[in-house]
């Protein structure tokens, strides 16, 4: 199993299955003859079986206590490297990049294990050392592109040398670890994953001219060394800890050049044409604006937010953050700073409140990373309620459920403005509603009167026409509709034989896309109605309350 | 009130009589122990509630220095001495005042190395040799090394553990493997449904969390319930978040991996280009007129190959005859039975139709039309001469009565069971009728001018289900549960053998042309068979929903119709080429609705005018239809 899982061995659905499986149709696991042939050459079973041989000596050694035979054994303890595994089974730094999501994932939740039980404290230290390694370098890079705050943990997808790469980290609570649970398995992933992303790590740093393991940039270092001095004794400790707090820019081999943005050259590809090189222009503009994001901004994180991602994030974007200095070490400047435009604040209200900064609650960072653009601040102040919150992840096809508030969004990228005005129609229609209030209810009375005249008079005429039917002639307009209406039918008609006369499996293939594409239909209604009954609720509850306060 | 202490008395000096046991056992009882003489020693009384234990701490002044004795119960006031050595103990000193623990040391021996030896005992040999023990020890590690048992420490690795794995990237290292390798499908990626503040349309409603429990976990489409938090301080840790990567991991190494063609298709394009119907009329599209006057079911329809005339047969036992122009029932003929099959006969000089009643065919002139025509039959029916020797035959063939006579009726065919069916040859001269039997008695061919009737088949095949006469040449179609068998009436064999791949044959018909033949099941399949390709269905149509009763060609037309229980009769554009390489060209062009559902019944019978490109139909709910 554990080299299946090493390896990236799978299994495989034989073609006959009841062939293979000699006559019983009993579920069962097949792997390929030639995937079990080639585990078998692998030099690291016999690292295995060495250390399993190892492991038996030891625990007779200490059954009869001879400690200086502990002693050897464990200064001979056999070891094992995974590096050809990973060079074999990602022949290309790429392929190990579109690998990359579920190391990462990994990776993150391990870091957050308890250093007790469960696994070794070593791995869990590698593995909070491997991902803050990789924050570092997302930061280095500006490369992360899109956040979403999930109900499981925060999705992060950042596009590294052209692939994107997903990971989801854990909120940082106490894990109530399950028992139904193989934590051997998911250590051996682990193992595994640690490996690679290691590898992967330097291999990016050094994209980057940056050292590798991580340094932190000499000034920022000179800064730090006061707080390190007092309050932590362990070098070691505090340099994964000053890592982790992400807000030192790394230093580099070379000294970073600041004309290292030279203008790429544009390499015109043939068949290409004007309009294409222009959207890509414009593409690559965009990305660059939105790299910028939070640049010349100064963010602080009140305590009661989660500091790393935030953090990672406005850094990320170019921003400048900073905390409270008991929250953690790493914090370049106090909350008094006259210079802070954003604090960030995540309760429901704030005694004193410094003038010149905005007090804004973290959902607006996630918001403006994710519509590239700085939104406005009105929405996420302290104690209002936040608008919700979308996923950067979907892309509406056409015939899709769009919410409105994405729809509002799309609008506001393309540089329109269309929030303020329809609020203001909204209000105004409301206030309008209101006073018409009272005399629509008279006018109702009076309309449905008018109705109910109408109606008789339609059914007199109808009867009218009823009984004129053989005499008159009808009138031309009528006709009109007719013949269309004729069309249609015709043609759905045509249809509906031409159906018939479709051979079986493609009939099925035929109704099978059609009932998939209902239910899409079926389902995007679903939530438009589940939301317009909502929007009225809410509207009537705010009408509602107007009252009652005007009464 | 103090406490008096106890009297002394000589008692007292057996402090007491129970030994060293626990004193608990006696919480409980009033004594402790016994005396010599067996009586009970008693505990002091002590009944001090917490009021006068109170008083007694407050007044007694030696109250701190009192202690019970458990042996006896008694209370016992300390001593001064006591007093104190319970001070000592408590700071830790010895008891006993008088000794001193701060005693000046004496040296019993001295630190000076003197130069005489306080033994005079001379070394051991032992300390002069080499020590046995070592060498064998020496000499075992010396063998352990020599045999490569033991090993020199490995000397510590200083590569790095981390270097560019990929400076060298070889395209050669590409192997077979990494082809052939399928790629772990990726985690599907959040939707807005996830998000801890979500629209509020994608938070579920209260049945749909309902139904959301009720479901089994595999079957969910969301493996979690969306749920709204007002900011994200108030966002607990996801507690099945451990769960979903182990089920990850267990997906990434136990999971077969396969490639599957994703159909990526159009639907529109799935559907045939066949020709527009429009371009393929003349065929009936519209309901035209309404044939009324039956009570009960009607099974059976034919026409005049005049196409003036049109007979029914019904439940109701009447048969009625209708002009096809102005849907008028001309003429009413009781038989007294169900009507089962009537046939007009096709040749146009003769007037008569054969009507299946019960066991029974009658052979009928409607007097209707050219006087001629219907006289001239009559003629020939009267110029029978009966031959001088009887011979033997499976019916009887009767002459009608005079009273049956005035109604139409000109001869009677007496079977030996109920028929099913009746068909005219296409020359009008003979017909075949079915019986339902289980002998070789089930198809006869009668020959009318003669009156003389045969059975053609000397073994049973199977249920027959329906008999028809090829339109041209001398063949001869039976159809029975499964199977289509075609004979040859002059040699007197059986050519061919038709698999309808259906379970139940209900009807058939021939095209005009005479090489085509369609079968209509009550599996609601309609089999059209090429008889010059293959003993197999050309094509198979599913285009009912429920069984066919039976199907129809047009004389003229490329057009043939089938009639179902769902009450639909569709109309097909039924081409067939004269070139023997182009296959027929099968389109439905019209779905014709009309009859109402009785008895889970709909269209008992459909038939083609015999010239127009007109449609009758007959249905459970008593009516004839024409479409037009």
């Amino acid at each position: 199993r554990r080299l299946c899982i090493l390896k990236g061995i799978y299994p495989h659905e034989p073609k006959h299955k009841k062939k293979v499986n000699k006559g019983s149709t009993a579920a069962r696991t097949f792997y390929l003859l030639k995937d079990i042939k080639f585990l078998l050459h692998e030099p690291i079973v016999n690292k295995f079986r060495e250390y399993k041989v190892f492991v038996r000596k030891l625990r007779k050694a200490y059954g009869k206590s001879e400690w200086s035979t502990v002693d050897r054994l464990k200064d001979n303890k056999p070891s094992y490297k995974l590096d050809h595994i990973v060079k074999e089974r990602y022949p290309t730094f790429v392929d190990a990049l579109r690998d990359l999501d579920d190391a990462l994932s990994m990776c993150f939740l391990f870091s957050t294990f308890p250093r007790t039980g469960k696994c070794h404290v070593q791995t869990i230290q590698l593995c909070r050392r491997l991902a803050v390694e990789f924050l570092n370098y997302v930061i280095a890079s500006r490369s992360l592109r899109k956040v979403f705050l999930s109900i499981k943990g925060i999705y992060y997808q950042a596009e590294v040398l052209g692939q994107p790469v997903t990971w989801i980290t854990p909120y940082t609570f106490a894990h109530d670890h399950p028992t139904d649970v193989d934590y051997r398995v998911m250590a051996t992933f682990t193992e595994f994953y640690t490996t690679l992303l290691g590898f992967v790590n330097f291999r990016l740093y050094h994209s980057l001219n940056l050292l590798y393991p991580p340094k932190i940039d000499g000034q920022a270092d000179v800064e730090l060394k006061p707080v390190e001095g007092k309050e932590y004794a362990m070098d070691s400790e505090s340099y994964l800890e000053k890592l982790s707090a992400l807000s030192a820019s790394l230093a580099r081999v070379v000294a970073p050049t600041h004309e290292d943005e030279v203008e790429m050259d544009e390499f015109p590809v043939e068949g290409e044409t004007a309009e294409q090189m222009d959207a890509r222009k414009k593409e690559q503009e965009a990305l660059e604006k939105h790299k910028k994001l939070f640049e010349g901004l100064r963010f602080f994180l009140n305590r009661e937010v989660p500091r790393e991602p935030l953090a990672f994030i406005i850094r990320c974007f170019g921003g400048q953050v900073s905390w409270d200095k008991s929250l953690c070490i790493g914090a370049t400047y106090d909350v008094s700073d006259p210079s802070i435009t954003h604090q960030i604040v995540d309760r429901p209200r704030l005694e004193q409140q410094v003038v010149g900064r905005y007090y804004l609650q973290p959902q607006w960072v996630f918001d403006s990373v994710n519509a590239k653009l700085c939104l406005p601040v009105a929405d996420y102040f302290p104690g209002v309620l936040l608008p919700p919150h979308l996923s950067p992840f979907v892309t509406e096809q056409e015939g899709d459920y769009v919410p409105p508030e994405k729809l509002k969004l799309l609008a506001m990228q393309r540089g329109e403005n269309p929030d303020e005005e329809s609020e203001e129609e909204e209000e105004e229609e409301e206030e309008e509603e209101d006073e018409n209030d009272k005399e629509e209810e008279e006018e109702e009375d009076e309309s449905e009167k008018e109705e109910e005249m109408k109606l008789k008079k339609m059914e007199e005429q109808k009867t009218q026409s009823n009984k004129a039917l053989p005499v008159k002639v009808t009138a031309g307009k009528l006709r009109l509709e007719d013949k269309q209406r004729l069309e249609q039918e015709q043609q759905s008609e045509e249809k509906r034989l031409a159906i018939m006369m479709m051979k079986k499996r493609e009939k099925y293939l035929y109704k099978k896309i059609m009932f998939g594409k209902k239910r899409k239909v079926r389902e995007a209604n679903k939530l438009a109605a589940k939301r317009k009954a909502h929007d009225t609720a809410v509207k009537e509850e705010k009408k509602k309350s107007k009252k009652a306060r005007r009464a | 009130p103090a406490l008096t202490p106890l009297p002394s008395t000589p008692l007292q000096d057996i402090r007491n009589t129970v030994g060293n046991i626990p004193m608990e056992w006696y919480q409980d009882f009033p004594h402790i122990g016994y005396s010599l003489e067996g009586k009970k020693i008693y505990k002091p009384i002590r009944n001090k509630d917490e009021l006068d234990m109170f008083l007694e701490k407050m007044e007694n002044p030696d109250y701190w220095r009192t202690v019970q004795d458990k042996m006896t119960g008694a209370d016992i006031k300390l001593t001064d001495e006591q007093v104190d050595l319970v001070h000592r103990l408590q700071k830790g000193q010895f008891g006993d005042v008088h000794f001193n623990s701060y005693e000046p040391a004496v040296d019993f021996f001295t630190h000076e190395v003197m130069i005489h030896p306080v033994t005079n005992r001379p070394a051991d040999k032992r300390s002069f040799i080499p020590s046995l023990i070592e060498k064998e020890k020496v000499s075992k590690l010396v063998h352990a090394i020599k045999m490569g048992w033991i090993k020199p420490r490995k000397p510590k690795d200083d590569t790095p553990t981390y270097y560019d794995l990929w400076a060298h990237e070889d395209p050669n290292s590409i192997l077979g493997r990494h082809k052939m390798h399928v790629p772990a499908p990726k985690m599907k990626l959040p939707g807005h449904e996830e998000s801890y503040n979500p629209p509020p349309e994608y938070l579920l409603s209260e049945e749909e969390k309902l139904a959301w429990e009720q479901q089994e976990p595999a079957e969910r489409k969301l493996n979690f319930v969306p749920q709204q938090y007002r900011c994200l301080r108030a966002v607990p840790a996801y507690s099945r978040f451990i769960h979903e990567r182990f089920e990850r991991c267990l997906d990434l190494y136990l999971c077969p991996r396969q490639r599957k063609m994703r159909v990526n298709v159009d639907p529109e394009d799935l559907i045939p280009k066949l020709p527009k119907p429009r371009d393929l009329q003349p065929f009936p599209t519209t309901q035209a007129l309404v044939y009324r006057g039956h009570t009960s079911l009607v099974r059976c329809l034919s026409i005049s190959p005049s196409g003036q005339w049109l007979v029914s047969g019904s439940d109701d036992c009447t048969v009625r005859f209708w002009e096809v122009c102005t849907a008028r029932c001309m003429k009413t003929l009781p038989v007294g039975g169900v009507v089962k099959s009537v046939a007009w006969n096709p040749n146009p000089t003769i007037c008569l139709v054969a009507i299946c009643v019960e066991q029974s065919v009658l052979l009928v002139n409607p007097c209707l039309g050219d006087k001629l025509l219907y006289g001239a039959t009559d003629q020939l029916l009267e110029s029978y001469v009966a031959p001088e020797e009887e011979r033997v035959q499976p019916v009887q063939w009767v002459t009608a009565t005079m009273e049956e006579h005035g109604k139409g009726v000109r001869l009677i065919v007496q079977h030996s069971k109920a028929v099913k069916q009746v068909t005219w040859h296409g020359k009008g001269d003979y017909f075949a009728s079915v019986v339902s039997d289980n002998s070789n008695m089930q198809v006869l061919i009668h020959q009318t001018s003669k009156r003389w009737s045969q059975n053609p088949f000397r073994k049973s095949k199977g249920l027959v289900q329906c008999v028809l006469f090829h339109p041209i040449r001398p063949y001869f179609f039976v159809a029975t549960q499964r199977y289509v068998r075609v004979y040859n009436l002059l040699k007197q064999e059986l050519t061919k053998k038709l698999m309808t791949n259906c379970k139940w044959v209900s009807s058939m018909a021939i095209h005009p042309g005479g090489d085509n033949i369609i079968c209509g099941s009550y599996d609601s399949k309609l089999a059209w068979f090429d008889l010059d390709l293959s003993t197999r269905p050309y094509q198979l149509l599913r285009h009912h929903k429920k069984a066919l009763r039976s199907v129809a060609f047009h004389k003229h037309y490329p057009l043939f119709a089938s009639g179902s229980d769902d009450g639909t009769v569709i109309v097909c554009h039924g081409m067939v080429y004269n070139d023997l390489l182009q296959n027929p060209l099968l389109v439905p062009v019209k779905v014709l609705k009309g009859h109402a559902m009785t008895l889970d019944l709909g269209v008992l019978d459909v038939l083609f005018h015999p010239t127009q490109p007109w449609v009758f139909s007959s249905g459970a709910d008593g009516t004839v239809r024409l479409y037009t």
